[in-house]
């Protein structure tokens, strides 16, 4: 048997990390911006920078972390890993570093055009189109180079880590085509194909899957690879990984729902949310247990070793949200935690503890690896272990016990039957948390910069190994007898590569086939009096998406008594059928507007709101938005974007896009008007704000029309 | 609703590809060995490394 000599390339490997760790600080630090923001609204430097409100600069938070930091941290554990477990090297060197140098490009963009107001407004999946087309295509690179990698190994057994980024890939491919199908109305600006309800659907189909297929499975596989290297001993069980890596990507598919328990989403897709969500605790514990137990023994290496360190409580967190995922997913738990800090407690013990520390803990193994020499300082490293574990603890319980304070809050009643307090007394008692929780964010990120000096130092103390040199036995063509039926054998002999082409060729074609079929029609009302939104209400709309409101408000009341007490009827399914993206939002640091159009009809009330929320709402935290008060409304938009509704279905008459900018035009003057006469104040009535109140001002008012 | 049945077809597509991938796996035997692919992944070729280090520092 003849060996076959060949290179693993490093450089893409530390590429990768380079960008994971730099991505990492920026999205940290932005986080920690964010998280000063919700408690000194000053910070948001409104009157200079609209850019970097809250309501901006959330989504580059998020954003960057999942997508920059989290996303680079996979591969450059992918680029590390699979050359060597299934001894070549990667397929294609070009391929990898169109992937590279796509993957950063498509970052920047994301930064700046989210940062400009360009979002589609929908959590998690806010890029617009051209940047989800270059996703796409990046995507596709990616999969060619990881696939053919997969084809051209020399090591038949594919070690279960492999499993993991393999179904990852395919998993992202399709939850990003699948979600980001929408309407471009303009360059950088576009419409969700899908509306209201159904678009709430999508959302959290993919919202949930891309915390499964790319915050999970895809880590679980770096757990796989180098948590076995760092403790240099076999994984406990490895039947225990075959058996939790099926049953998990089989079930975390239909788990999506129990995101919108309580919403207008019918009862029976969130009942199928919640008992899939429930069943993931055991595929999942399946997980935590395996990594734990393969430290069996090897305890008093954790002691010394602070890669190990990391990894314990990047898993042990792994199994503490895992656990808290699917006791969030029961109804009765869901109502205290939905549109709450608990949520953001329960994300941020998944990204800091297991995301962050898993990929410190690679860091900290990997670099001296590649830079053949050792730690620069294992007891800065143990610094950072303590640091990060200390910011991560006092980032999670201010805001568990804010979630529970705010909900107590929320549903107390006086004897009388009011509501005890008014929503401005809960943001005025969950400030002080909210400033504890950006402090354990500011250490959870010194920490970082920690790590980051240690590696700097560690890299300069070593040299560079650019390529690796190995030898393995090449692959034997192993020639199998064909089995009794053709596709089998046919599928044997190109198996991954077929599978994957098959299952993206059919689900972009039926996709596309079945969307516009089905949805259209949904769209015929459903509660006759909902009526589309006038061109003036659109156009506010799209300001609302921009300024990212739905990052604080909620548009969704659920069916409980303190919420139908403060915000009004509770909100049914036919009154989105023409929100095209819906705003449903996820969590109230403000209350919700669901009803706005009821609760606050005044005009002078929101003009004065917007300029300066203090005015009308003493000890609100939401950023003013004086820039609205100096934009024109984009008229020139707003023929092709009723132009776009229509073709999706929202019922305007034919031919109404000539006629669309006058009627805005007159709404637009009646609403400057009444702030003329009624508030003594000049404003042109071509003004973004003027748009904004029309749409504040239509919430949630047409199903108070039918009762007429 | 009906973007359930969009959603229950692709998450049928995803689930039936895994199926396939499954059975793939067990039919091709990657499953049947459940000890030594654990112990393998410890093993690179270290002895390699050092040369090519060598050259590379000078």
């Amino acid at each position: 048997m003849s060996l076959d000599k060949f290179y693993y390339d490093n450089k893409l490997p530390k590429f990768f990390a380079i960008a994971c760790i730099f991505w990492g600080a920026v999205g940290m630090l932005l986080g920690v911006i964010a998280a000063f923001q919700l408690a000194f609204p000053v910070l948001n430097f409104s009157e200079y920078f609209p850019h970097l409100a809250f309501g901006r600069l959330r989504p580059v938070h998020t954003n960057a972390v999942i997508f920059a930091f989290v996303g680079n941290g996979i591969f450059t554990g992918v680029y590390y890993a699979i050359p060597r477990l299934l001894k070549t090297p990667m397929w294609s060197k070009k391929l990898g570093n169109i992937h590279f140098w796509g993957w950063q490009f498509i970052i920047v963009c994301a930064a700046v055009s989210l940062l400009m107001g360009f979002t589609t407004g929908k959590e998690y999946a806010e890029l617009e189109w051209p940047i989800d087309i270059l996703i796409t295509l990046i995507w596709v690179v990616f999969g060619i180079n990881m696939f053919a990698t997969i084809i051209t190994r020399r090591e038949r057994h594919l070690y279960v880590a492999i499993w993991f980024f393999i179904a990852s890939w395919v998993t992202v491919a399709m939850l990003h085509i699948v979600n980001s199908f929408e309407i471009p109305v303009s360059f950088m600006k576009s419409y969700s194909w899908y509306a209201g309800v159904q678009d709430a659907l999508v959302q959290w189909w993919y919202g949930h899957n891309a915390v499964a297929f790319f915050l999970t499975t895809p880590y679980l596989g770096l757990m796989y690879y180098f948590l076995p290297k760092a403790a240099n001993r076999p994984v406990y069980s490895y039947r225990l990984s075959i058996v939790h890596f099926w049953s998990l990507i089989f079930l975390y598919i239909w788990a999506g729902p129990h995101h919108l328990l309580y919403t207008a989403l019918p009862d029976w897709a969130q009942s199928l949310g919640t008992a899939f969500s429930i069943m993931l605790i055991l595929p999942s514990w399946g997980g935590m247990l395996n990594g734990l137990f393969t430290l069996r023994g090897a305890w008093d290496k954790v002691r010394e070793d602070p890669v190990l360190k990391f990894f314990v409580v990047a898993v042990t967190c792994y199994g503490m949200s895992t656990f808290e995922g699917p006791m969030l997913s029961l109804k009765n738990v869901n109502a205290i935690s939905h549109y709450s800090d608990w949520t953001v407690a329960h994300v941020h013990i998944g990204a800091l503890g297991w995301n962050g520390f898993l990929t410190f803990g690679m860091m900290y193994w990997l670099i001296p690896k590649l830079f053949k020499t050792k730690l620069y300082s294992v007891k800065l490293a143990a610094t950072h272990f303590w640091i990060g574990t200390l910011g991560i603890l006092l980032y999670a319980i201010p805001m568990y016990w804010s979630a529970f304070r705010s909900y107590f809050m929320m549903k107390a009643f006086t004897p009388e039957g009011q509501l005890q307090y008014t929503f401005i007394d809960i943001v005025q008692t969950v400030t002080p948390f909210y400033i504890i929780r950006a402090v354990g964010g500011t250490i959870f990120l010194i920490g970082v910069f920690i790590m980051i000096y240690n590696l700097i130092k560690t890299a300069k103390q070593g040299s560079f190994l650019a390529t690796e040199e190995a030898e393995a036995p090449a692959l034997e063509k192993e020639y199998r007898a064909p089995s009794n039926s053709i596709w089998h054998s046919f599928i044997e002999r190109k198996p991954i590569l077929l599978l994957v082409l098959s299952l993206v060729v059919v689900g972009i074609g039926g996709v596309i086939e079945l969307v516009p079929t089905f949805l259209v029609k949904e769209n015929i009302p459903t509660i006759a009096s909902v009526k589309p939104y006038t061109p003036l209400e659109l156009q506010g709309r799209d300001i609302y998406i921009r300024e990212g409101c739905y990052n604080c408000h909620s548009q969704m009341i659920r069916p409980f008594r303190y919420e139908v007490k403060r915000y009004g009827e509770y909100s049914k399914a036919g009154e989105f059928v023409y929100d095209h993206p819906f705003q449903w939002g996820s969590k109230r640091t403000g209350p919700d507007l669901a009803r706005e159009g009821i609760n606050q009809p005044s005009v002078a009330w929101h003009f004065d709101h917007m300029m300066e929320p203090t005015l009308t709402s003493p000890g609100s935290v939401m950023p003013s938005y004086p820039s609205l008060y100096e934009n024109d409304i984009d008229v020139a938009s707003t023929n092709s974007k009723i132009h776009a509704m229509r073709k999706m279905g929202v019922p305007y008459p034919d031919g109404y896009e000539a006629e669309a900018n006058n009627d805005l035009m007159k709404q637009a003057e009646t609403i400057a008007n009444e702030l003329r006469t009624g508030k003594k104040v000049k404003i042109a009535s071509n003004k973004e704000i003027i748009a904004m109140i029309a749409y504040l001002k239509r919430l949630g008012t047409d199903i108070n029309l039918e009762k007429k | 609703m009906s973007v359930i049945i969009i959603l229950l077809i692709v998450s049928i597509l995803i689930a039936g590809g895994f199926l396939i991938g499954f059975l793939w796996s067990v039919k091709d035997g990657q499953f049947d060995d459940q000890q030594s692919p654990a112990q393998r992944m410890l093993f690179d070729n270290e002895l390699k490394i050092n040369q090519t280090n060598l050259k590379n520092t000078k």
